[in-house]
């Protein structure tokens, strides 16, 4: 570092007037118009703006987010991702190597402890008894998308219809990604209110969303509303699924507990 | 101490260098290595954001875990180059940078004022005489130094959230997301004006300027009055 009155000052030195350069005249040192005050900290001003802004951005950006983005409930007050580029609100996952396509002769199997197997086609799980939804999909990293619209077949009542025998307790899934896997309680599909969606924003499930046929799960975190859906199994008791195995919780309420309203079945 | 910037002369550790090329040494090894290093991390930083981040690129990489992976790595070992370039006694000459870079002078500011009001264009305008950097340089830096910082802290927060409020992981998400943006744009353009400024550029690629580009560019550090 150099020496010198001027770099010697500098720690100590804050905005205002100089005494650096009063210093340097009185003591004769040369000096021109032009670059003398070399003490204005603009560049670590900036750094703690940024900072600042950041932080601020952290603690409120979802609060100021939805006050332009409009009225939401209190609970989910945070419309962030919807505004950014790209996605149309959704960053949508996939972990491998790119969208899953569906096989052909798409056959969504039901299996395990039921009394009879089941394999349906989109069109068969479009006659069965549909449910409507209108409900926020959450990412556990904080995106979200606001009044997602679903349709499709209750789980609880996939599960009647297979005959699901009394000692199943658990489902399990799994995507025809060939990796991904989930599992809910029955108790918690009852409580959530999950279904075997076919139908998503307003339209069919694409194939980037899951389609044909994903899970949705109400009030949980995205992680479990499992993608390119292939295979249920009524099981005895769940095994923790693809992101639970990789750090997500297993507790997957979005508000750490199911609704008050829980019960609809 | 020398106070003006080193002259190449025969004592430079390039047998090839003829005793007075009119040449300084604008960054040493350090400072490159840390460049360079950074330019590498910011490369795979963006590039697997873009990855996580945009559909399109999603369809053809996919593999979320493992980009995830590679970013988060890439994302904490963001500060470690700069961090080892300024300790110990090799960082001397970053270590000065850095206090060049965040002490703003009068000519600095008249340099951005005339930046803004046009006048530094006019006809006759007598040309602030700026230091090693100009006030451009000096904003890019610590505004990349502040928006690291913040990706760093809004990156681990989304790694580790489970400790923190969802609205935080959300306002999290918000400023992680926009702030790569603007740090896009920001490298972009620091890239455009590397490109459009050749010696500029071969200051940091060989560490050296001419005289005559420093008594154009930075004339107060020519001068070595310029800290």
């Amino acid at each position: 570092m150099q020496s010198g009155p001027v770099k010697q000052a500098d720690p100590q030195v804050e905005p205002g007037p100089a005494p650096v350069d009063e210093r340097a005249l009185a003591s004769g040192t040369p000096t021109t118009a032009t670059n003398e005050r070399w003490s204005r900290p603009i560049g670590r001003r900036t750094v703690l703006t940024v900072l600042g802004l950041g932080a601020l951005g952290t603690l409120f950006g979802s609060s100021v987010q939805s006050g332009i983005t409009g009225a939401l409930d209190a609970v989910h007050a945070q419309g962030v991702a919807s505004l950014l580029p790209g996605g149309g609100g959704f960053t949508i996952y996939t972990v491998t190597g790119g969208y899953p396509a569906a096989p052909v002769d798409y056959r969504l199997q039901v299996g395990g402890l039921v009394q009879k197997p089941l394999a349906l086609s989109v069109s068969d799980l479009r006659h069965l008894p549909a449910t409507y939804l209108t409900s926020d999909f959450q990412c556990v990293t904080g995106w979200f998308v606001p009044n997602v619209h679903w349709v499709g077949v209750r789980l609880v009542d996939l599960a009647a219809h297979a005959g699901a025998l009394p000692q199943a307790t658990a489902f399990e899934f799994r995507s025809f990604d060939g990796i991904y896997t989930e599992s809910l309680t029955l108790a918690q599909a009852r409580q959530s209110g999950a279904i075997v969606a076919y139908s998503m924003l307003g339209a069919p499930v694409t194939r980037e969303h899951g389609g044909p046929v994903r899970l949705f799960v109400p009030d949980m975190f995205g992680y479990k509303s499992i993608k390119w859906l292939e295979r249920i199994d009524l099981v005895t008791r769940p095994t923790p699924g693809y992101w639970e195995q990789n750090g997500y919780p297993i507790n997957a309420w979005i508000s750490g507990h199911p609704p008050a309203r829980a019960v609809r079945a | 101490m020398s106070t003006s910037p080193t002259e190449i002369s025969s004592t430079d550790q390039s047998p090839l260098t003829p005793a007075r090329t009119g040449h300084l040494v604008r960054f040493d090894r350090v400072g490159r290595a840390v460049h360079w290093v950074n330019a590498l991390l910011f490369i795979v930083l963006i590039a697997t954001g873009a990855a996580l981040y945009f559909t399109p690129l999603i369809a053809l990489v996919g593999r979320r875990r493992l980009i995830e992976q590679i970013h988060l790595y890439s994302g904490l070992a963001l500060p470690l180059p700069l961090l080892a370039g300024l300790a110990g006694n090799w960082g001397r000459a970053l270590r000065r940078d850095a206090g060049r870079i965040n002490r703003w002078s009068e000519a600095d500011l008249a340099w951005l004022r005339g930046l803004i009001d046009g006048s530094l264009d006019e006809p006759g305008a007598r040309a602030p005489r700026l230091g090693k950097f100009n006030p451009g340089q000096k904003l890019n830096a610590a505004f990349v130094v502040g928006a690291g910082l913040v990706m760093l802290g809004t990156g681990a927060l989304l790694r580790w959230y489970q400790p923190f409020p969802l609205a935080w992981r959300s306002g999290a998400t918000f400023v992680h997301n926009w702030l790569a943006v603007l740090i896009f744009v920001t490298v972009t353009g620091h890239i455009g004006f590397a490109l459009s400024h050749p010696e500029a550029l071969r200051g940091m690629l060989t560490g050296r300027v001419s005289r005559a580009w420093a008594a154009r560019h930075a004339p107060a550090w020519l001068e070595g009055r310029d800290d």
